[in-house]
């Protein structure tokens, strides 16, 4: 029942009325309104826009979200409306669903969006009126095609992994430009497509006389470089062929594809002709057979997708085509007969009987009008003028159609080949924005750490470290850090200038507060150029170190040469100062992570220091498994020789 | 506006009808005045108009969508005739066309009118030829339409004869005087002996 009706549901059960006289039997009781409210109005705010309308118009579509009591869930309190973030324009052709009846598609809309709309309010799109429905469908379909069609290329490029080797030689087959052998095999066959059918047509051209015969073509007089060029070409041909075959997935199918036919036709000749050289009889055959040698040119179909194009459109107008002949058969039938029985009076005419007028009538109706037969009689030259005109419409119908057919299939694959070049425009963007933010979320865990570091000791130099980040950038790269200590793993980046290498450290050393500033100091990032990212440059004397921020658990540090109460500050930090010299030489270091030993970093270590802990540092030469504050490691690192370093102090991250 | 030349006459008719329909627009009176003549209250006549105006926007309703609109309610039958009926029961003034007016008057005494007057209403509706009497061919058209609305596929399935059968009892309750006609008198006498049909009476009173 359209919903517009329903308000005269009352009309409908008063004029029930006239029923009852005529009735034997006493009435149901009528069901009683308990809900009886006054009809109000609601307001419903969407983005800003105000919207206002009847409790009872929402309550027709019970099964929405606007008829249903969800809508409650957007009620606020303090305003008395309900509010909803979406988009005022498409909720305009919600409510009017509401009101109306009819829910309508407005053409300029995203289809995607409009459907999320859709999907939001609980609205399927199913009931979109007739006016619009044909235009939704259709731009439905453009979308999930184009959907398709990026999931099948995407599909396509990521190469499994795992292909064996027929599959790789059918996917050089189909996509020439997947590996350079594809390429070279793909204008290698067209090379030799191309010197076969310039052979062909060579061969019959006229060569100039030997003497004392006439003049030859080319073929037979140079009959065995012919028959040279023609074996080579065949030959390849041949092993294409059978590559192919060998490589489909479906021989069966491959052996049905209209390619395959085409290319047993172009090399068939050739071998029956080897066959066949010595039987007279069948030379004629065979000299007809060489006619088929020019459908090698077809195999040219497979190097230019505008003639595949062509040939997919002429099978998709194959109706269009079919009406033009038969509507041409037609024609020529009836002028034939006419122009036969016109021009039988006429002596020495030419139009002996209705089939050959078939002819007259074809040359005529295309408008080629060759001369050789012409009418002579006076009626005869009005029924010939009328077949000429009446020829000029009959294929000039079916022609555009075709024209049509053949301009959409064309920009369709334009549109696909647009698609495929963006394609790879669209996946570097995607990854630079993946990389981008992994390294933001790297920076952040440094700078966070670096503020927490500065905080502490008090020092007011770096008020603002780097890039100030969103509360809600801030969260997530907590998230991301606790996921990073529940596994016990840590992020990994593949640019090289910010590769993450960090690596527990065994045996930390605090040293005093005094050598703690001097090293903020001493900037020892330029002593790692290889390794910097841009933005730490910039931040002489960082000290960084990411042990878990919220990691307060003490470290129990064996070995630790420095009071406790230094101990402990430092280990909020978890900066970790090591002193070299002073280690028992361990040879495994149980680091999460692999570390990356810089051996051009060594000559350097001596005086400086090593301060960013996301730059790959060089091990200390002592290195015992840290203490309870750090999650078991994941990766057992590798055993790391780290000559010692006498006197060095080395700021090492421990993650 | 140019008058479309059509093959039938009754197509030239419907299309001349539909123009005239469009543009005639027709207002009601106020709301003042339809309080005062009929028993809704303004809050109610407005809700009333609006549906109204919501199928109607010309402001009166001819007999297709009259038909239309009734025929909603029934999708099984064919409530076309008994909607005709209802038209003409409707339209007091016989123009072919209701009016808000009209209809909100027969609202009014359908549901809100006394006994009598619901009576008097019903018996207009069945006198089909308005003469102010019910004969059985009257009858009988208008229980078959009744019948119509329930469709094909009931249980138990419609006999020939059921409507047939219905309309000899009802004549034989209302027509006192067995004269093959019932008066309205008859009609109002009988009606209001039958204790089913009062109370049915008091049905949709509370329909608004």
């Amino acid at each position: 029942m359209a919903a517009g009706v329903a308000a005269w549901l009352p009309f409908a059960r008063a004029a029930a009325i006239g029923w009852m006289p005529v009735a034997n039997c006493p009435m149901p009781l009528a069901p009683a309104d308990k809900n009886k409210r006054q009809d109000e109005l609601i307001v419903l705010n969407v983005s800003g826009r105000r919207f206002q309308t009847w409790r009872t118009t929402l309550e027709r579509y019970p099964d929405t979200l606007l008829g249903s009591t969800e809508k409650e869930f957007f009620f606020n309190e303090d305003t008395k409306e309900y509010f909803f973030d979406r988009d005022p324009e498409v909720f305009r052709c919600v409510l009017n669903f509401y009101r109306t009846g009819k829910l309508h598609y407005p053409r300029y809309e995203c289809i995607s969006a409009y459907d999320d709309e859709l999907a939001f309010y609980g609205i399927l799109p199913e009931i979109i009126g007739d006016c619009c429905y044909e235009e939704y469908k259709d731009r439905k379909r453009e979308n999930a095609e184009r959907l398709m069609d990026d999931n099948d290329s995407e599909n396509n490029q990521e190469s499994m992994p795992s292909l064996s080797f027929r599959q790789t030689m059918w996917r050089a087959f189909e996509n020439p430009h997947t590996s350079t052998l594809a390429l070279v095999f793909y204008y290698v066959t067209g090379f030799f497509i191309a010197v076969s059918v310039i052979t062909n047509v060579v061969e019959t051209v006229p060569c100039g006389t030997v003497p004392g015969s006439k003049e030859l073509p080319c073929g037979e007089r140079y009959s065995v470089a012919f028959f040279c060029l023609d074996t080579a070409c065949v030959m390849i041909f041949t092993v294409e062929y059978l590559l192919r075959l060998f490589a489909a997935p479906s021989r069966y199918r491959f052996i049905r594809s209209v390619m395959s036919i085409i290319d047993v036709v172009a090399i068939m000749p050739y071998y029956i002709g080897l066959v066949m050289t010595n039987n007279e009889d069948v030379s004629g055959a065979f000299v007809t057979l060489r006619v088929f040698r020019v459908f090698r040119i077809f195999k040219f179909s497979r190097h230019s997708q505008g003639l595949r194009i062509l040939g997919y459109t002429l099978k998709s107008c194959a109706s269009e085509l079919g009406f033009l002949l038969f509507s041409l058969t037609m024609a020529i039938i009836i002028f034939a007969t006419v122009m036969f029985y016109a021009e039988k009076g006429s002596s020495a005419s030419k139009f002996t009987s209705i089939p050959a007028s078939f002819w007259y009538t074809i040359v005529t109706m295309t408008t080629l009008g060759y001369g050789d037969m012409v009418p002579k009689t006076i009626a005869g030259k009005i029924f010939g003028s009328i077949c000429s005109l009446s020829g000029v419409l009959v294929i000039a119908l079916p022609v555009p159609v075709i024209v049509s057919n053949f301009s959409r299939i064309y920009h369709q694959n334009q549109r696909a080949d647009k698609r495929r070049a963006q394609k790879k425009a669209r996946l570097a963007r995607i990854r630079v924005a993946k990389t981008g933010s992994s390294n933001a979320y790297l920076h952040s865990k440094r700078n966070g750490l670096l503020n927490e570091a500065l905080e502490l000791l008090g020092t007011p130099e770096e008020e603002n470290m780097g890039k100030t980040t969103s509360l809600i950038e801030s969260q997530h790269h907590h998230l991301l850090h606790c996921l990073e200590k529940t596994t016990g793993l840590s992020y990994l980046v593949d640019d090289p200038l910010l590769s993450v290498r960090t690596s527990t450290i065994k045996n930390h050393e605090f040293i005093d507060e005094q050598m703690f500033e001097q090293n903020c100091m001493e900037s020892s990032m330029q002593n790692y150029p290889s390794t910097r990212s841009p933005s730490l440059s910039s931040h002489p004397g960082l000290t960084t170190t990411c042990c878990s921020r919220r990691s307060k658990k003490t470290t129990h540090l064996p070995n630790s040469n420095l009071p406790a109460t230094r101990l402990r500050s430092m280990q909020e930090l978890s900066t970790i100062h090591i002193q070299g010299s002073e280690q028992p030489s361990l040879t495994t270091s149980r680091s999460s992570l692999n570390l990356k030993a810089d051996d051009g970093l060594r000559p350097n270590c001596k005086t400086s220091q090593i301060t960013t802990a996301i730059i790959s540092i060089p091990t200390p030469p002592a290195l015992t498994p840290e203490g309870e504050s750090r999650p078991p490691p994941a990766s057992p690192g590798p055993n790391t020789n780290i000559p010692s370093i006498a006197s060095n102090v080395v700021k090492v991250s421990a993650l | 506006m140019a008058h479309w030349q059509f093959g039938s006459k009754s197509g030239h008719n419907k299309i001349e009808d539909e123009l005239e329909m469009t543009m005639v627009c027709h207002r009601p009176e106020g709301l003042e005045q339809l309080e005062a003549q009929t028993n809704f209250t303004k809050r109610e006549l407005q809700v009333l108009y609006r549906g109204f105006k919501n199928e109607c926007p010309s402001g009166v309703v001819n007999e297709e969508t009259f038909k239309q609109i009734y025929a909603q309610f029934f999708p099984h039958g064919d409530a076309s005739m008994y909607a005709h009926y209802l038209f003409h029961a409707f339209d007091t003034t016989q123009t072919g066309s209701v009016k808000f007016e009209d209809f909100v008057t027969a609202l009014s005494i359908l549901l809100r009118g006394t006994v009598h007057e619901k009576l008097r209403w019903t018996f207009n509706l069945y006198d089909i030829n308005k003469d102010g009497y019910i004969n059985k061919e009257e009858m009988m058209d208008i229980v078959k339409a009744i019948y119509d609305m329930m469709g094909k596929y009931t249980y138990p399935v419609l006999k020939e004869d059921t409507p047939r059968q219905h309309v000899d009892i009802f004549f034989q309750k209302m027509d006192k005087n067995k004269d093959g006609i019932v008066t309205l008198d008859e009609f109002l006498e009988s009606c209001q002996e039958d204790d089913n049909i009062m109370r049915s009476l008091q049905l949709f009173q509370n329909v608004m």
